[in-house]
């Protein structure tokens, strides 16, 4: 299965949550702000979130800035 | 003579401030300098920006280095509209440290001048969606009285241009904001030295907003503690009503009684 998580192709094997996908690519979950097809999920609604074939997700957090 | 009770103190939202120094955390060399220097400057209100995470590396969350009690202030860098800074005020909301957004809409990479229209639209939004908005602007008069109207929490004009260290080229436009705006104005962008700060806190802004000349300072820290000075220097000046300057000289001894005649 194809997504693509902050604008990179990723091929997943099996079926995950969004709190998988967090956990595998962001040592820091508690920092993780998502984005699934330009839609937030809340923190308390990534288990509960399936993610499927060709979706976009977007994992952002907070940085130094002026 | 208390001196802390000549002063109101700042109100913005429904935050009362007793420092008047607001710093950004932009090109700090590493996160424990930012640390140090947050201590150093006595602030209440840091700005730090919202990014992708990088997968292929791992990076220390700025927020582990930022006190649970200093207010988010999260600007909206990298959106070049209105749509673009609200999603990003939206997003930055989710992560559960507060509402204070600092609109930031910029479409000239040279300049990196505010876009007043887009950041008036912005603002319209996010405050009726209970976001309290501080946005950054070029400081316009029309401007600044239609993000009055758009519910902002204060005007946040610029004193150069972003990260140039040239100080208060504004000046007089910032004069006019600071005489016919009812919000606090908070005097962000440009400022290179503490002298520049004292200055905008003597012609009566109500806070100064500093991160280059800070953070690209041999010892941000010591700057800091400067800065933090010269923003309370500036304040008493601004308080005690300053004489007007004189084109010709005036004594400051008695012109009478000399030993000689």
């Amino acid at each position: 299965m194809k997504i693509t998580i902050n604008g990179q192709e990723k091929e997943l094997t099996d079926q995950v949550s969004l709190q998988e996908i967090i956990r595998q690519f962001y040592q820091n979950p508690k920092h993780a702000i998502a984005e699934v097809n330009g839609s937030i999920v809340k923190s308390i609604n990534w288990q509960e979130t399936d993610i499927q074939e060709g979706d976009i997700v977007e994992l952002v957090s907070f940085v130094g800035g002026g | 003579m208390n001196i802390n009770k000549q002063d109101t103190p700042l109100k913005i939202g429904d935050r009362v401030l007793t420092s008047r120094f607001f710093l950004g955390t932009g090109k700090f060399k590493n996160k424990e300098e930012l640390r140090e220097t947050i201590q150093a400057s006595g602030t209440e209100i840091v700005t730090v920006a919202l990014r992708r995470i990088d997968l292929e590396r791992h990076e220390e969350n700025i927020l582990e280095y930022i006190p649970e009690d200093i207010i988010l202030l999260t600007n909206t860098s990298g959106a070049r509209n209105a749509q673009e800074a609200i999603r990003i005020a939206r997003l930055a909301r989710e992560a559960g440290h507060g509402n204070w957004v600092k609109i930031e809409v910029i479409n000239d990479s040279k300049y990196l001048l505010p876009d007043n229209t887009e950041t008036i639209k912005a603002t319209e939004i996010l405050s009726k969606e209970g976001f309290i908005v501080m946005p950054y602007m070029h400081p316009d008069l029309y401007a600044a009285r239609a993000l009055v109207d758009a519910g902002a929490s204060c005007v946040m004009p610029l004193g150069s241009l972003i990260g140039s260290n040239q100080g208060l080229k504004a000046k007089e436009f910032i004069k006019i904001l600071i005489k016919e705006i009812d919000l606090p104005v908070v005097v962000d962008a440009g400022i290179g030295a503490p002298s520049q700060a004292a200055e905008a806190m003597e012609m009566g802004a109500d806070a100064v907003l500093v991160n280059t000349a800070i953070a690209t300072a041999d010892q941000p820290a010591l700057v800091a503690h400067a800065f933090s000075l010269a923003v309370k220097a500036g304040r008493l000046a601004y308080l005690s009503n300053l004489p007007t300057e004189k084109e010709s000289a005036e004594a400051s001894s008695p012109l009478t009684g000399f030993l000689y005649k």
